[in-house]
């Protein structure tokens, strides 16, 4: 297990777990999300591949209210 | 020109309406719904937050976006550096599946002033990256010229600050920048209080208005939002029409020939 920060947030995690396995563990939907790994945003078609590292700051977005 | 032949082109699409209005501060979703309806407004500006598992992805508000069947214009609101704003750009893209883009930068938390400099380095990568991007600005000629130069096709310098609804604070630069730039759309956005301000705004040439506070904090929105509507039709027509001339002296305009009670003496 490993240590991020998720939304600012501390959470463990299996570091053997793709991204597209864990979003589902966090409860979100990938399609309804945008994701930004320390400040980089990570397109949707990586999320199958992609294993956190241990300190990564991890960022889900979703539609809000703008002026 | 006929009415409806008076449409705004924003890169490439055509629309009616002249009014840009946000998706914030409403007292509620349904007013937030009847109010955009009532702007008559095509383009909507919507933003990304983060947000728990528990608020199902804002979901509810998706489905209300989709509802409404506008053109979207997501911003990046409270980014203050050049990498923020490429990165919530980029995230906004994917999500709300538009290169459409309202760039702010923001340079000083105070009045929410947009960083000049870093709102040109941002355009011109996000340019780079296919983005059209709608960069908010301050009414600065020079910084909407390099705006221009790095390949923005719309401008949209500020009246005055975001949610202050203090109207146009300087006429002459707007006017100086409708003068100077008179080959792309220009859109005031941010400061707009009154619907005055609004007529105001597009009799000084603009093509068209964003707003967002004015609509959603009015005593009724649906009402104000009408209000927008016709000014921002009414101020288009105005500059359409051509204005009189101002003069130092007063002219009367009722005929002088025929004045009775007059006898030469």
């Amino acid at each position: 297990m490993i240590s991020i920060s998720l939304n600012n947030e501390r959470r463990e995690c299996d570091a053997n777990l793709a991204l597209a396995e864990l979003l589902p563990l966090w409860g979100f939907e990938c399609e309804k999300i945008a994701i930004a790994i320390n400040g980089d945003f990570i397109p949707r078609s990586q999320y199958g591949d992609l294993r956190l590292n241990a300190g990564d700051q991890v960022d889900v977005l979703a539609p809000v209210q703008g002026g | 020109m006929k009415q409806n032949q008076d449409n705004l082109t924003l890169y490439g699409q055509t629309f009616h309406s002249r009014l840009l209005i946000g998706s914030a501060l409403y007292p509620s979703p349904a007013i937030m719904r009847e109010a955009i309806t009532a702007s008559g407004s095509e383009i909507i500006t919507v933003s990304l937050r983060r947000q728990s598992p528990s608020e199902a992805g804002g979901e509810g508000f998706w489905q209300q976006l989709k509802s409404l069947n506008k053109t979207l214009l997501p911003n990046t609101a409270g980014c203050h550096s050049v990498k923020e704003a490429v990165t919530l750009a980029q995230m906004s893209r994917e999500l709300f599946e538009t290169d459409w883009l309202k760039l702010e930068v923001v340079g000083d938390d105070y009045n929410l002033q947009p960083d000049p400099l870093g709102t040109v380095e941002a355009a011109e990568q996000l340019i780079k990256l296919g983005f059209k991007v709608f960069p908010y600005c301050t009414d600065d000629l020079v910084i909407c010229q390099r705006l221009r130069d790095v390949g923005c096709q719309v401008l949209m310098p500020w009246g005055s600050p975001i949610g202050t609804g203090r109207g146009l604070m300087n006429p002459y630069n707007l006017q100086t920048i409708r003068e100077r730039i008179p080959e792309l759309p220009l859109i005031v956005d941010a400061g707009i209080g009154k619907p005055s301000h609004a007529v105001q705004a597009m009799e000084l040439g603009y093509d068209g208005i964003l707003l967002n506070t004015a609509v959603a904090q009015a005593g009724d929105p649906v009402l104000m939002a009408r209000a927008f509507r016709d000014a921002v039709t009414a101020g288009r027509q105005a500059t359409l029409a051509g204005a009189m001339p101002e003069r130092q002296t007063a002219s009367p305009s009722t005929p002088t020939l025929g004045m009775p009670f007059w006898h030469q003496q």
